[in-house]
């Protein structure tokens, strides 16, 4: 039986307008709608899909977050993992985060440690490769494929203008990116009821360092407008790049 | 007290990135009055290294250990992070792409430093180290702070640009950190390049296109524009466009795909949806060809075409050819 922990965050929904308050160093919350990272998502969906082909496996999902990430958790246990962890902690920068979750996973015995690349309200792309650092395990990031073969983790990933299938033993940490699963597993009537019945077992925060803190946040200055230029006058449209924008 | 690149490779060959990513930290180094040192993991001729001096390394370090072929995440950031030991680096930067966002964060771990991804400006303060990033995937921006008192930056390609500036006295020493025979584990089975394409995220010209190409036979006429915007170009598309198979997956730009930011973007048939925009809104200067003038590619455009990309495309590529041809 191979133990998996699946790390998953909770993100503002695609489309929310990102707006800030307290003379913009605060994200304001109001009417965001929170979803599971969709890379998570994906990685999640890919890891139950390796459960699903043959690889007897017991899946933990573990969430640092506050109490309010408890419905995205059991969305994760409605699509099929076994067990649901929060890490009662609010995930502020990446090292503390990544911190919390190595005092929880150490000395469990994953064998496979899995997460998306990035969680995608602050694009810290982090989390994952610290994790494995703090537990002193092997991993790949970018991984766009991941199958269990005779007990090792074979992995392809994107590199600069090529792609490598890798095979590594576990303990091993992956971080998946697009490709990884194509669409995230919709939870079934059972599954919900399931994790209606699931416990999430919550876990107290320990200590740890926050190495960056955010002074204050911008939003990218307003496009002056888009210059139309007619279909017939392609050429115009040259002269602008090269003469106007210099982009040409 | 230093600055500490990766200066990364391919085959041999430094990348403009590379180059890039020297003449930035240049910057940081001559913000704080120190020397600037570049880090190369590999087999890298003397003439080659050379060049590094062109954007401003005083020296560099290069290990060429065998068991370093292999990109091993843990086994480069162990190489990498002696070498910045070695050297007293107080900031050491990385090219943001698939190989700093691996062995960035292990290196924060190691050296207690704190770690800003996708900087996108040169530092506001070098101590403490205060920078741009972007965040809410390219939606914002933050301004960060390291509570440390190394830090580590990592800069999104096309964000500084490749600035020459010669630094005298260039040497290259050779490095054997001490690596572990564990990783070794971790080995590559097969490997696939596609010949002769660059990364999307690297690309100084992007041609994107969507759903309203309507069919994978019709991309010709995307290929021969990237191909008349010459090396710097290439080309990617909207999300329905990989998942239909139509074209590559590598291609896919938007949230779930690659974020991009380069010089100029073509979006050709392309609605303009957020996620699409998301990846996207980086990029310097942006053209929307669509035929519904209401699209909202339009809205995040800087020059729009209203009309048929079947009859705009083959015109703007001759035109384009035009052009090119009195450079
Ligand atoms: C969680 C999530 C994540 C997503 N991530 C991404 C992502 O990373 N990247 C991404 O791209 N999408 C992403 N999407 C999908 C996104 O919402 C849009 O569905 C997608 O971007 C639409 O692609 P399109 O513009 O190519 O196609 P369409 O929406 O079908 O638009 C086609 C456009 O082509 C125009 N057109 C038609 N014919 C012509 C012609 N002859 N000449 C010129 N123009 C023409 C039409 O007017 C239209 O504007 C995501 C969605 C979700 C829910």
């Amino acid at each position: 039986m191979m133990k998996v922990l699946v790390c998953i965050s909770q993100v503002p929904d695609t489309t929310s307008k990102v707006r800030f308050k307290e003379g913009n160093t605060q994200f304001d919350t109001a009417d965001i709608q929170y979803v599971m990272g969709p890379y998570d998502e994906l990685a999640l969906t890919r890891i139950l899909e390796v459960r699903d082909a043959g690889t007897p496996m017991e899946i933990t999902v573990v969430n640092v977050g506050d109490a309010s990430t408890e419905n995205t958790i059991r969305k994760a246990v409605a699509v099929g993992a076994n067990h649901a962890v929060r890490i009662d902690a609010k995930p502020t920068d990446a090292f503390y985060v990544a911190s919390q979750l190595a005092a929880f996973a150490k000395g469990q015995g994953f064998d496979l440690i899995v997460t998306g690349k990035e969680a995608s309200d602050y694009n810290g792309n982090q989390v994952g490769e610290m994790l494995a650092e703090l537990l002193d395990i092997p991993s790949i990031s970018n991984a766009s494929h991941i199958e269990v073969k005779g007990g090792k983790v074979v992995v392809e990933r994107e590199m600069g203008g090529g792609k490598e299938t890798v095979i590594a033993p576990t303990p091993f940490m992956v971080a998946g990116q697009k490709g990884f699963a194509i669409e995230p597993r919709i939870p079934a009537m059972r599954g919900i009821m399931q994790a209606r019945k699931t416990p999430i077992k919550v876990v107290p925060a320990v200590p740890a360092e926050h190495l960056l803190t955010v002074e204050s946040y911008e939003l990218p200055p307003a496009k002056s407008g888009c210059k139309f230029v007619p279909k017939d006058q392609v050429d115009e449209l040259v002269r602008l790049l090269h003469e106007e924008a210099k982009v040409l | 007290m230093s600055v500490f690149v990766f200066a990364e490779h391919k085959g041999g060959s430094f990348k403009k990135s590379t180059f890039e990513v020297v003449s930035y930290a240049k910057k940081i180094a001559d913000m704080a009055g120190v020397e600037l040192v570049a880090g190369v993991i590999g087999k890298v001729s003397d003439a080659e290294m050379a060049q590094l001096a062109q954007y401003g390394a005083n020296r560099a370090m290069r290990d060429q250990q065998p068991d370093l072929e292999t990109f091993r995440t843990r086994t480069y950031a162990d190489a990498l992070t002696q070498m910045a030991e070695n050297v007293a680096a107080n900031v050491i930067v990385f090219s943001d792409n698939f190989m700093g966002r691996g062995i960035a964060p292990r290196m924060s771990v190691k050296l207690k430093a704190a770690l800003a991804t996708s900087v996108v400006d040169v530092p506001k303060s070098v101590s403490p180290m205060t920078v741009k990033r972007k965040s809410f995937s390219g939606k914002a921006f933050s301004i960060v702070k390291a509570n440390t008192p190394v830090s580590i930056l990592s800069l999104v390609p096309n964000a500084f640009g490749v600035v020459e500036k010669p630094a005298a006295g260039f040497a290259t020493t050779d490095f054997a950190s001490k690596l572990r025979a564990s990783d070794l584990a971790v080995q590559v089975e097969a490997a696939e390049t596609v010949a002769g394409t660059m990364p999307v995220s690297e690309a100084e010209i992007l041609v994107s296109a969507g759903r309203g190409l309507k069919s994978p036979d019709n991309w010709g006429m995307i290929e021969e524009m990237s191909q008349l915007l010459g090396p710097g170009c290439t080309t990617c598309c909207s999300r329905p466009v990989s998942d239909l198979g139509w074209r590559p997956h590598h291609e896919h730009v938007g949230q779930t795909g690659h974020v991009v930011a380069p010089n100029l973007y073509f979006a050709i048939g392309i609605s303009g949806a957020i996620q699409h925009l998301a990846g996207v809104s980086g990029s310097k200067v942006i053209v929307a060809i669509n035929t519904d003038p209401e699209a909202p590619f339009f809205k995040a455009a800087d020059y729009g075409i209203v009309g048929d990309a079947f009859e705009v495309v083959p015109k703007l590529n001759k035109a384009l050819k035009d052009f090119m041809s009195k450079q």
